[in-house]
């Protein structure tokens, strides 16, 4: 048993070697020597999760009820679009509500074909045969579209997906900030930004769903009934954005923010300002025919079913390129344009939970816990020392190396240091040398028993070997559910736990067997003295 | 070098005699703790009630009543405020905001305004703001993973030992949970995640003691099969006494320094595993192994089948 050939211990030398290179630049970093770690060594560096280094994080989750909304209007859009074509189909008395999209159908010899074609306007999903709607006729005339269960399960899947790409464009345009952006769940975005201590500008980026409508103002329209609420068949009534009132446009979107391809702020000839937008080929088709169409009359710019300015169409815009005006201030014309250039959010977010920590908090955190971890290990040597003398030594010698093991694995796998991480850090300390007050007094009684030294070094490992066992395998069932369960710096901890429990088998158990097998094999003891 | 023996050789204490008296003692507090949790509650903090926590740091010590009035007349609801380590060092809690789950943003905004207004030089360390409906799953959560960590740990002991021991570790973790909360009622310490991951940590780490114990009690088993129960499960402690006691203060010895210097923030987590810790110690010996005694653990409980334990790594 005590018998080590040599290839173990090349192999046992190189592991902690590497483990020890691996964790220098997470120790120097912010060190006048980070500077001169040579560029060919490994960089790996522990990140700081949230809670050391500040910053904020953000849980958002998508509002259901405006994700069925828009699902029904835009499939209403899409219904009366395809019966207007060619034969076209009349259809009527139009509602929305129940979370259901229902007409009349005015010839009732027209309902089996309106039917025929909207099943084909349905998608099916996947290979289940099921479709995203349901069309069913009651009452002979009027047909109800109903969203199926597993349609709104795919439609929020994909909206997340968007969701989640348009809230990391808006937080960070050009792509290099170090942030967390991932669903969680089948609702929900988690947005974690270092070094970001007030959310409010986040959340201004992330509140806007930026849905951008140019529609025509209906001029029919009464302006005493508009301002109650009341707009024709085929106009809406939209509220100002600044308060001022309301106003009628058409129905049918001229364009849209998604044929968008840039925009940016900017000011206009009087100095206030405004935004550039450009849009795509089809986009500036599109608006250059309404604009054609329409000179002299006035056309909304609708944000997020809110009218920003009506101006007048004074001739035709062929380029491609358009201001939108407001009032707006230079921040919120800028917040804008960032919205607008990384597209509409699918869905509307709202903020469930928010943390944010400042920079201070975490460097006297990181201070006082580094301090704390420095004094741990030094009582703790201590008291070994004077336990177990020898064996005492050799069970230090694992207990720094296992610091410098937990802290390169750390480095390697990018784990997040937090604040209860530090904890889980010194706990592993303390709890780390149990094995080495279990082999070692399992090799006290086993000399007091008379076995000879060898026999007793060897029994003592082998013996202290099963309960050491087993209470690892219990750390590892509390710290892994701790990991699953846990958010931020929970899950810190429990990392932080779990490498520890593999290091410190590996330092506690065979290094410093590899320590004692060596030394016998050297000094020859007659004696042990522990 | 004279070496320090805590624990002198071949202690021969009979832990076994008041095994009945220490267990009714366990089972009274126990049920003080928990009756005393249930009627005075925990003070939960906003990770599982929701609402609103502002760490804020003043450049001088300030009045904390002065502060409170303050706050109050923003009109926010009720704000408690207390001291955080420090008298710089205040949080001011608030309630949840009415209307709906969307966390209020301006709630915070306010309360920063008005504290640097009055206060030069105050930082506002951190906030936190939790919805209802995000408390409500945090603190769900919470008790389904303790209980699932305590069931898990409890069949892997089952299925490394005996059912016995399994109940045993069971009771046992019930037995630490149950004071560990009792003590946070009592002290009306704030109930956070960081707590509860403390707690989940109590799960893994009081039943140290409790393993190594029945490792010893197992071997034992086997070697005198013909010896009365009582008599070696006494032997057993007694063997492992010094392990038991070395390893306990190491353990408590890292978790003081890190409860007394280490960041306020953590301070709870730290009191909980130190407790832990502390109470796993005790019951590992006076509640473990009498359950055994209990369960009818005999001499020849390990004969048959006892070779699954020879599949074990070796060292």
């Amino acid at each position: 048993m005590l018998e080590f050939p040599r290839w173990k211990i090349w192999l046992i030398g190189i592991v902690i070697a590497i483990g020890f290179v691996l964790s220098i630049p997470s120790l120097i970093a912010g060190t006048p020597l980070a500077s001169r770690w040579p560029a060919w060594a490994p960089q790996y560096k522990i990140n700081l999760g949230l809670d050391l280094a500040g910053g904020s994080h953000l849980l958002l989750e998508a509002d259901s009820a405006d994700m069925q909304k828009q699902r029904l209007q835009s499939k209403e859009d899409e219904v009366s679009t395809e019966l207007r074509r060619d034969p076209r189909i009349d259809i009527g008395d139009i509602s929305t509500a129940g979370g259901r999209l229902s007409f009349m159908v005015r010839d009732a010899t027209q309902v089996d074909a309106a039917v025929e074609r909207l099943r084909k306007l349905s998608q099916p999903l996947g290979l289940t045969g099921n479709r995203d709607w349901d069309v069913q006729v009651v009452d002979s005339t009027r047909i109800v579209l109903t969203p199926t269960q597993s349609g709104s399960v795919q439609a929020m899947k994909d909206a997340m997906n968007v969701a989640r790409d348009v809230v990391r464009r808006r937080i960070d345009p050009s792509g290099v900030k170090e942030i967390t952006v991932v669903t969680e769940g089948s609702n929900r975005i988690l947005v974690e930004v270092p070094g970001v201590e007030n959310p409010e500008e986040l959340k201004k980026l992330i509140g806007q769903t930026a849905r951008l409508e140019f529609k025509l103002v209906d001029l029919s329209a009464n302006p005493a009934d508009v301002q109650q609420g009341h707009a024709p068949p085929g106009s809406q009534v939209l509220p100002m954005a600044d308060g001022t009132g309301f106003v009628a446009v058409k129905r049918r979107v001229m364009v849209s923010g998604e044929q968008l391809t840039d925009a940016k702020q900017s000011f206009d000839q009087d100095g206030r300002p405004d935004i550039d937008i450009t849009f795509n080929t089809a986009g500036a088709r599109r608006f250059g025919r309404a604009t054609q169409e329409n000179v002299g009359k006035p056309f909304a710019i609708i944000l997020d079913d809110k009218v920003l300015s009506a101006p007048n169409i004074n001739e035709p815009i062929l380029g491609g390129r358009a201001q939108i005006s407001g009032s707006f201030t230079v921040q919120s014309a800028h917040d804008l344009a960032v919205s607008l250039a990384s597209g509409k959010l699918p869905v509307k977010l709202n903020v469930i939970e928010e943390r944010s920590i400042g920079p201070d908090l975490g460097k006297d955190s990181i201070h006082k816990g580094a301090l704390a971890s420095i004094i741990s290990v030094v009582a703790v040597i201590v008291f070994m020392l004077v336990t177990y003398g020898r064996f005492g030594v050799y069970a230090n010698i694992a207990l720094v190396v296992n610091a410098f093991l937990i802290l390169g694995v750390m480095a390697v796998f990018g784990a997040n240091l937090t604040l209860p991480g530090i904890a889980g850090f010194i706990l592993t300390i303390g709890a780390a040398v149990d094995a080495n007050v279990l082999i070692n007094e399992r090799i006290r009684e086993e000399i007091r028993r008379g076995r000879r030294i060898l026999d007793a070094v060897d029994t003592g490992y082998k013996e202290a070997m099963r309960a050491i066992f087993d209470a690892n395998v219990t750390h590892v069932i509390s710290a892994s559910i701790m990991a699953y369960f846990g958010s931020g710096p929970v899950r810190g901890f429990a990392t932080v736990l779990l490498i520890g429990v593999v290091t410190s088998v590996f330092t506690a158990v065979y290094f410093t067997r590899m320590l004692v097998a060596l030394w016998i094999h050297r000094a020859r003891p007659r004696a042990l003295h522990i | 070098m004279k070496l320090l023996k805590l624990v002198p050789e071949n202690t021969n204490l009979d832990f076994m005699r008041w095994r009945n008296l220490a267990l009714a003692l366990s089972l009274v507090a126990t049920v003080v703790s928990i009756s005393y949790t249930v009627y005075r509650g925990l003070n939960l903090g906003v990770d599982f009630v929701g609402g609103q926590l502002i760490r804020v740091n003043f450049a001088q010590p300030i009045d904390a009543e002065q502060l409170r009035a303050k706050i109050d007349s923003l009109h926010l609801g009720e704000a408690s405020i207390s001291e955080f380590g420090g008298p710089k060092t205040f949080q001011i809690r608030l309630p949840k905001p009415p209307g709906g789950d969307t966390a209020a943003n301006t709630v915070a905004t306010r309360v920063k305004m008005e504290v640097e207004k009055d206060y030069p030089g105050a930082r506002i360390e951190s906030v936190d703001t939790v919805s209802g409906k995000v408390s409500e799953e945090l603190a769900d959560n919470s008790a389904i993973a303790i209980a699932l960590a305590m069931l898990g740990i409890a069949v892997y002991i089952w299925f490394r030992f005996e059912w016995q021991f399994g109940v045993g570790a069971l009771l046992t973790l019930a037995h630490d949970i149950a004071m560990t909360l009792g003590f946070f009622a009592f002290t009306r310490l704030q109930v956070d995640l960081n707590v509860v991951a403390a707690f989940l940590t109590i799960v893994g780490y009081s039943l140290n003691d409790t393993v190594v114990i029945y490792d010893r009690i197992r071997e034992d088993l086997r070697k005198y099969r013909k010896m009365a129960i009582l008599q070696l499960i006494n032997l057993s402690l007694n063997e492992t006494l010094a392990r038991t006691v070395v390893t306990s203060i190491t353990v408590l010895i890292a978790l003081g320094i890190l409860m007394l210097i280490g960041p306020e923030v953590i301070f709870g987590l730290a009191i909980a595993i130190f407790l832990g810790v502390l109470i796993g110690t005790y019951s590992s010996i006076y509640i473990s192994a009498p359950v055994l005694v209990w369960l009818g653990v005999k001499g020849d409980s390990f004969v048959r089948g006892d070779e699954k334990d020879e599949a074990l790594p070796a060292a």
